[in-house]
């Protein structure tokens, strides 16, 4: 572990920069932490929090300190630069003379790095990974992207990556790993590489030499952060239990309340359906198929000829809790949940999965 | 640049085209596709009960069971029924025009394994559920003599719309394969049997104890048609059924066709129906 | 003398009375002949009384409804090792559609009037009778319910 100033943090932007990468992170807009491109480090956040979420609830507030990343998850999730809200899968143009076509899918995947990743981000991340592990254009956007995570200090009210064991710290694949420190109020980051590419990064920064009681206090710190969970979810036996019950009388008690919105889904930065369309000019000479992000919650998305599987908003959010904490063990051998708190705060009627699902987990029917 | 995902596929999302070289109207609103590959080169490789997605320039992608004889050389074949728009529009198709193709994809019959070796194999299909068993019942009939008794049991919903109709005559003329053919509803013109197909379970014809089932049709039939077998006596793990969800991706990506832990494009189509049986009665799953 | 004895062991020989004491089936076959229907006659028409109970020993019979200017709709059949019609155990034992041989069928008929006062006579009998009819009435009710879901229509509004 080594210390960068956050003079040498701004050297790390540069350095990134320089490497004609785009750097994704942090930024204040619209009264919301996002997550948009940094032209200058001040782009960050600088003394803002948003820690105290509630379900239905969000709000930014001013820190006592200068920290850039005295915050947790906003409605924005890194999905949005991987797996794109909409993308072209490929475009086809009719060939005049034998009436076949020819296909062209060009997957751009600009040079990037992501800034200030958290562990239920980082988790959600690999989980995807998984997913589109053979998705061209997700695999190509991939691997031309830099993970610089940072540590999570301080957890928000509707955090629980602690019970999902994807956080405070953030581990897995990172390039470097940021623990930001206040000393007096002003930061300075603990650095560790978790990767050949973090390795060289670092070895271009002013890095400093830090000691083993910066490294314990660090320990401590995510130790009691792990404590102050705004949330917690009992996961053993959780899977079992949920697909064992899928007559439970708790779902019809949480469709009377789930608007069918969809904004879970879209905040959620492991949720990965999507719909397929396929579209020509108006000639019908050129045609392209389209991929965008789809919710279960859309009453189309069940769809089989002749009707729609999950008409009722019941079967909707239980295909959603049930594929989430029990299916995608099945699926993927992982949870698909990371604890990130984000379908909790930005669900309109403050419908909490972490309620819903010990509901249904602990009682027969 | 961190630990990547390995084994992107480039041909993921890309559909072949392939050119139409005849077309069979089965029925009023079913036809058979027999295709090639426009740029000449290999047949394609499948297993019996596997799919393909068929793409009409522009209009959309389905997923259609391949239909045709998984060891011949032969074209590609697909039997479809028109339900909608991108359907409609390939019913409208003449030889010399092109699809594209993507696949195959899916689970299969397992006709081909050990666990078939020596069975009795009782094959059901209710509608254009024959189409998916079609190559499994041309595996069969080219490896007679691995398998016991064979019957095929096929329930359409008038005379009319009995699918394959010289074909399953043929093999009603077989000493070797026992043919039963019902009609939900038959005028006098009909001299076969009315009723539902899993009534010609019931009548028997194999050894229940020693039997594989394979059983495609609408949902609900096949159901009952398990039941009719379970209560003849064959084992659950014995019995496989094809289940119908809406392929988009067909390649477990897109989430449309899940149903409970499955997704249908890549654990299925094909089910041991031990497997699904209890999701199968859950509403809106 | 000879006659019923050979009705009592097809009787038994049937999969509707198999398994049933021999003393039983003597019983019933007394109500019993043999008979031979030719293909296209009707073993019954609807609204006729229903004064026989069938087994049918070989070929086919058809199960029709009526409907004018239409031809007659067939929607079931039944064949060797099934029994036609039970509306003469039910008041007012009057037949609710046609029945017709489609092939050359040979049938046991029982008489209804003989068979029920017999049951009528030997709860015993009746008894294990109508369990043997329920399994039979229960199948065919559950078979006319998918027929009614017309599970192979075409469906409406596809959208691929």
């Amino acid at each position: 572990m080594q210390r960068l100033s956050l003079a040498g943090l701004a050297v790390l932007l540069h350095v990134l920069w320089a490497d004609r990468r785009e750097i994704i992170g942090p930024r204040l807009r619209d009264g919301a932490i996002t997550l948009g491109i940094l032209h200058r480090l001040e782009d960050l956040p600088v003394g803002w929090s948003d820690t105290a979420q509630e379900a239905a609830q969000y709000r930014v507030v001013p820190r006592a300190d200068s920290a850039r990343f005295g915050h947790v998850t906003g409605p924005l999730s890194w999905k949005r630069w991987l797996f794109l809200p909409e993308e072209v899968l490929f475009r086809a143009v009719r060939d005049d003379q034998d009436g076949g076509f020819t296909l062209s899918a060009t997957p751009t995947a600009p040079l990037r790095a992501f800034l200030g990743v958290r562990g239920c981000d980082l988790a959600a991340i690999a989980i995807q990974d998984r997913i589109f592990a053979h998705d061209p254009a997700y695999c190509a956007r991939r691997e031309a992207t830099l993970i610089i995570a940072i540590n999570c200090l301080e957890p928000g009210g509707t955090c629980f990556c602690a019970s999902m064991e994807t956080g405070p710290q953030a581990r897995g694949a990172f390039d470097l790993r940021l623990t930001e420190w206040l000393d007096a109020g002003t930061p300075s980051y603990l650095v560790e590489s978790g990767s050949a590419a973090g390795r060289k990064l670092l070895a271009r920064l002013p890095i400093e030499a830090c000691t083993p009681e910066d490294q314990a206090r660090v320990e401590q710190a995510l130790a009691q952060a792990a404590t102050r969970m705004g949330r917690q979810l009992d996961t053993g036996g959780l899977a079992e239990r949920l697909a064992a019950r899928p007559g439970h009388r708790h779902w019809q008690q949480v469709a009377a309340r789930c608007l069918s919105c969809a904004n879970c889904t879209l905040v959620c930065p492991t949720c990965f359906c999507s719909t397929i369309e396929d579209r020509t000019d108006l000639s019908g000479t050129t045609a392209e198929r389209v991929r965008r992000w789809d919710s279960c919650f859309d009453l189309e998305h069940s769809y089989i000829v002749g009707g729609n599987v999950r008409a009722d908003p019941a079967a909707r959010y239980r295909q959603w809790l049930l594929h989430k904490l029990a299916y995608w063990h099945t699926q993927f051998g992982t949870s698909g949940c990371t604890g990130c708190g984000r379908c909790i705060t930005w669900c309109p009627v403050g419908i909490d999965l972490t309620v819903e699902a010990a509901a249904v987990a602990g009682s027969e029917a | 640049m961190n630990a990547t995902p390995g084994g992107a596929d480039p041909a993921l999302w890309l559909p072949e085209p392939w050119r139409i070289e005849r077309v069979r109207r089965e029925l009023s609103d079913t036809f058979t596709l027999e295709l090639q590959p426009t740029a000449g080169g290999a047949p394609l490789r499948f297993l019996p009960g596997q799919f393909n997605m068929l793409y009409a320039f522009g209009l959309g992608e389905v997923p259609i069971s391949i239909s045709g004889d998984p060891e011949a050389d032969g074209p590609l074949v697909h039997t479809i029924r028109a339900v909608g728009p991108v359907t409609e529009a390939m019913r409208r198709l003449v030889p010399g025009d092109v699809l594209g193709v993507r696949g195959p994809f899916g689970s299969c019959w397992p006709v081909s394994g050990a666990e078939a070796e020596g069975c009795d194999l009782v094959i059901v299909a209710g509608g254009v559920g024959l189409a998916p068993l079609r190559p499994a019942i041309l595996h069969v009939l080219r490896h007679r003599q691995r398998f016991g008794q064979v019957c095929i049991f096929y329930g359409a919903r008038t005379p009319a719309d009995i699918l394959y109709r010289h074909e399953l005559r043929r093999w009603r003329g077989q000493f070797d394969l026992l043919v039963d053919v019902t009609v939900d509803r038959a005028t006098q013109d009909w001299a076969g049997r009315v009723g539902v197909v899993p009534r010609l379970v019931e009548g028997g014809g194999y050894d229940p104890q020693h039997t594989l089932a394979l059983v495609c049709g609408p949902e609900i039939m096949m159901r009952h048609t398990a039941r009719a077998l379970l209560a003849r006596g064959v084992r659950r793990e014995r019995i496989h059924v094809s289940m119908e969800r809406n392929m988009k991706c067909a390649v477990g990506l897109c989430g449309h066709c899940q149903f409970g832990p499955h997704f249908v494009c890549r654990d299925g189509p094909v089910f041991r129906f031990d497997v699904i049986e209890a999701l199968m009665t859950v509403d809106g799953l | 003398m000879v006659e019923i004895a050979g009705l009592d062991r097809m009787l038994l020989e049937h999969p509707f009375f198999a398994g049933m004491a021999p003393e039983q089936a003597a019983f019933v076959a007394g109500c019993g002949r043999n008979v031979v229907v030719e293909a296209g006659a009707w073993l019954f028409r609807e609204g006729e009384a229903a004064d026989q109970f069938y087994l049918l020993r070989h070929g086919r019979v058809t199960l029709e409804l009526r409907a004018p200017g239409r031809e007659p709709l067939i929607f079931d059949t039944l064949g060797e090792g099934d029994i036609v019609g039970w509306s003469w155990l039910l008041p007012p034992f009057c037949w609710s559609m046609d029945a017709r041989a489609q092939t050359l069928v040979r049938v046991v008929a029982l008489d209804a009037h003989c068979l029920r006062d017999k049951l009528d006579s030997d709860p015993a009998l009746g008894y294990a009778l109508l369990r043997r009819f329920v399994p039979v009435m229960g199948r065919r009710l559950q078979a006319a319910r998918l027929q009614l879901a017309d599970l192979y229509a075409r469906p409406q509004g596809g959208r691929g």
